[in-house]
């Protein structure tokens, strides 16, 4: 029969109980800096997000599908040098004129893959293959970032595999379900004491309820579909303004995989991301300007549009940077251009910049953390693709 | 020994004990299981929801009429139709005789998946399961394969109804061209599997040899029949090459060909027999049971029935009773079978199977939902387990006797602190909610 002491020991496994109720949730850390990963699962059609509206080849490869020239209905927002933003995302242009955003063209995984699931495992492991490693970059560098406590953070219903590792995290998702009384969760650390898994899980859970966002209540109506993106991005910016709070978080949304009626579906799709990432900005207040948010899919999708006016699987894709840390106001990238001798396969945007370059020049000069440590312990064998300069503002 | 198996046999396999399941088939586990491979009928609860077609008509009429129309009937109608298949299906899988050919329909549904996160396929996902996948969970794969492929759902989930054949009649004059999407998925997901040794060329081949495969009544003019329809106008013509074998122009035939040959190709087999591996044995399975499965699978032609007997007979499948964690779904229905409760909760299933992130027909993608141990069970995921296993203890009887329902469910193979602390419990609601929140119920 366990006893109190067992009881007591157990609570002291667990960092909660009686014990020490408030130190177990203090992460102290090292950096001031916060970053945020968006992970976009579906394959984001780069060529819509970041037009290029200077080309003619873009337009005779879309006849149906191009977010029209800049000053058009519905068109374009201009950007300058050939590019444009698309429409949707008007929110976001202010920023790109005080030059907190910072789009990269022509990004891709270092491997070529079409299939969605080998992609997103590789772009979240981090290394170059699919299943090249059990965690991903994201809990390798927190372990990298330097000082204690729960650095790391993910919110929604599990925990994606771009932070799943040995670094403990911190979780958020809305319930609508009462919480559980501490009693009965003290008993129930017990009983997972021979089951790892549980025991893991059950501590970081306890922990992350001690310190949920202020003001966020329980209630999970306010998350039914449709509004569920903001309510976890407010959540998340109000965990990560706290000084004693997280420092990298990461959010999944899904949809993009837009083989059909593709302009429809990226009309609906990005205002609301447009919109979950503003609300981000808006929690995040003061920290905003130690913060980038870097928005990421697996791969980019056909030049040409298929058969149902949307896209299929491509490769090289764009990336979103954005955030008061961000040195941004340009298009950033080397543009392979989309005549057909440029394209990948006589059908992809080229790939011109590894992934995982922006993913180091990031982690280099936001976290400083250095070229070495990123090669050998974040991105594993990575050399061939350096930390890409110029992302984060100086000073 | 026995009662271990029969544990077992009925979390592993089942769907978790009903009361006084488990003494019922502790004479004979594998005999339980080894008759259930069996044809059978569809469950009663069944009985009144309407096929597939149905909703596929409804979607296109509504359609025609535009947006607002399509906004309309899914508001006044056809979401309660997907309710209705939710609730149906998780009362028949809670009173189920025969959960593991329930299980089997789920493993298969998973493994065709058609997702509700289109929105169009909710009203038909459930009916789809029923007419393509069902029918043939101890058929031939090659059948259910077929069945998949050419039902409605799937052609409009994964977007070949409207995939034209650029040189095909309808493209020369429309200018429409090929959508890969199906394609590849029956390559990555269905058949060969990711490294099963397709290019992206056998992808676009295949797409070609897809054209023409679509529902009746998608286009306006079209007879509105919302079953599958050979469009022979919109086929690509000429011959086409997959996986080196080449297909000279036969229409409709083409199609059927391929996949019958998909069906029995060495890197099919092999993918199959992992996933069921997988998902009855461990996250990362003995290489000889994955071996065994397979081998089956190519002697028998893709027998499911002799697979599934496999499957049982394997030893590794009896030797860790907890190896695997079970999803939210299957979370769920087992603490409704373990308490008897057959009558749906005022507010349906709906609400808790949402809070468990498991609500049929809703994969987050054409992969359908993972089934490793960390997929499940994360920091928020599993506190909703326990949060909805004290929620619902609270509403039990005050006088029902927990150490009872510990013997009719996890006790062949309950730890012995587990023992302890239910039955130290300072409330009998609370000695219920340890039980269900015990990893010995959450695992199987």
């Amino acid at each position: 029969m366990p006893t109190r002491r067992d009881m007591l020991k157990a609570m002291a496994a667990a960092g909660i109980g009686t014990l020490a109720p408030v130190g177990a949730l203090m992460a102290k850390a090292s950096t001031d800096s916060r970053l945020v990963v968006v992970v976009l699962r579906g394959g984001l059609d780069g060529l819509s997000v970041v037009p290029p509206t200077g080309e003619r080849d873009y337009y005779r490869a879309r006849p149906n599908i191009a977010v029209p020239k800049p000053g058009a209905r519905r068109g374009a927002l201009d950007l300058g040098g050939g590019f444009g933003l698309h429409p949707g995302l008007a929110p976001l242009l202010p920023l790109y004129r005080e030059l907190s955003l910072l789009p990269i063209q022509a990004v891709g995984l270092q491997a070529r893959t079409r299939s969605h699931f080998d992609a997103q495992d590789i772009l979240e492991n981090g290394t170059s293959r699919p299943r090249g490693a059990h965690d991903g970059w994201l809990n390798r560098s927190l372990a990298a970032i330097g000082g204690s406590g729960r650095l790391g953070l993910s919110v929604g219903h599990g925990v994606p595999l771009i932070i799943r590792g040995p670094a403990p995290i911190r979780t958020w998702e809305p319930s609508f379900l009462p919480r559980a009384d501490t009693g009965f969760l003290d008993r129930l650390a017990v009983l997972y004491q021979g089951d790892p898994l549980f025991a893991k899980a059950l501590k970081a859970a306890r922990i992350s309820a001690l310190a949920g966002p202020d003001g966020m209540g329980r209630s999970a109506k306010r998350a039914a579909p449709g509004n569920a993106g903001k309510v976890l991005a407010r959540a998340m910016g109000k965990l990560l303004v706290q000084e004693a709070g997280p420092r990298i978080a990461v959010i999944e949304v899904g949809g993009w995989d837009t083989h059909v009626a593709q302009a429809g579906t990226l009309g609906q799709l990005l205002p609301k991301l447009a919109e979950g990432l503003m609300t981000l900005k808006e929690a995040l207040g003061p920290v905003w300007d130690r913060t980038a948010i870097v928005a990421v899919s697996e791969f980019g999708r056909t030049v040409a549009e298929n058969g149902g006016r949307g896209t299929d699987h491509g490769t090289a894709g764009m990336v979103l940077l954005l955030g008061g840390a961000v040195a941004g106001g340009r298009v950033a990238g080397r543009w392979p251009g989309l005549s057909k001798r440029a394209l990948f396969e006589d059908r992809d945007l080229m790939p011109t910049t590894d992934i995982r370059s922006v993913f180091k020049g990031i982690l280099r000069d936001h976290f400083e953390i250095s070229e070495a440590r990123l090669e050998d312990r974040i991105f594993p064998g990575s050399r061939k693709a350096p930390a890409m300069a110029g992302l984060i503002r100086k000073g | 020994m026995s009662r271990r198996n029969a544990f077992i046999a009925i979390n592993r396999f089942g769907l978790g004990a009903r009361p006084g399941e488990l003494n019922r088939i502790a004479g004979d586990p594998r005999g339980w299981l080894e008759n259930q491979i069996t044809a059978t009928a569809a469950p009663r609860e069944f009985q009144n929801l309407p096929p597939a077609s149905e909703s596929a008509k409804a979607f296109f009429r509504s359609r025609r009429q535009g947006v607002k129309a399509i906004r309309r009937a899914y508001k006044t109608y056809l979401r309660k139709r997907y309710f209705d298949e939710i609730n149906s299906r998780a009362l028949a899988h809670i009173r189920s005789q025969t959960p593991f050919a329930e299980r089997m329909v789920a493993f298969w549904g998973n493994h065709f998946t058609v997702s509700a996160k289109r929105f169009f396929i909710s009203p038909m996902a459930g009916a789809y399961e029923r007419e393509a996948i069902r029918p043939h969970i101890f058929g031939r794969f090659e059948d259910m394969l077929l069945a998949a492929v050419r039902h409605p759902a799937m052609l409009l989930y994964l977007d070949n109804a409207g995939s034209v054949g650029p040189n095909s009649i309808a493209g020369r004059i429309i200018k429409r061209g090929l959508n890969e999407n199906l394609a590849r998925e029956i390559l990555e997901l269905h058949t060969l599997g990711v490294g099963g040794g397709y290019s992206q060329n056998d992808v676009t081949e295949f797409a070609r040899i897809l054209t023409g495969w679509s529902v009746g009544g998608i286009g306006k003019r079209q007879k509105l029949t919302g079953v599958f329809n050979y469009v022979g106008f919109a086929h690509e013509p000429g011959s086409k090459t997959l996986l080196g074998k080449r297909y000279t122009e036969a229409g409709e035939a083409e199609g059927t060909a391929a996949l019958k040959a998909l069906a029995r190709h060495p890197s099919t087999a092999r993918f199959l027999a992992t996933k069921l591996a997988r998902h009855f044995i461990a996250d990362d399975p003995p290489k000889d049971a994955i071996r065994h499965l397979e081998r089956r699978f190519l002697a028998t032609d893709g027998d499911l029935a002799e697979v599934a007997k496999t499957l049982i007979r394997l030893a590794p499948t009896w030797r860790e009773p907890l190896a695997k964690v079970k999803t939210g779904y299957e979370y769920a229905i087992s603490i409704f079978r373990a308490l008897g409760v057959d009558r749906q909760p005022r507010k349906g299933y709906l609400p808790i199977l949402f809070a468990l992130g498991h609500v049929p027909f809703t994969a987050p993608s054409p992969k359908g939902w993972p089934d490793r141990a960390g997929d499940w069970i994360a920091p928020e995921s599993l506190m909703r387990r326990i949060e909805l296993a004290r929620a619902m203890s609270t509403r039990l009887p005050r006088r029902i006797n927990p150490g009872r329902f510990v013997e009719s469910t996890i006790a062949p193979i309950a730890g012995v602190d587990t023992r302890r602390l239910v039955a130290r419990a300072p409330s009998t609601d609370e000695a219920m909610a340890l039980l269900f929140s015990s990893p010995e119920f959450q695992r199987r």
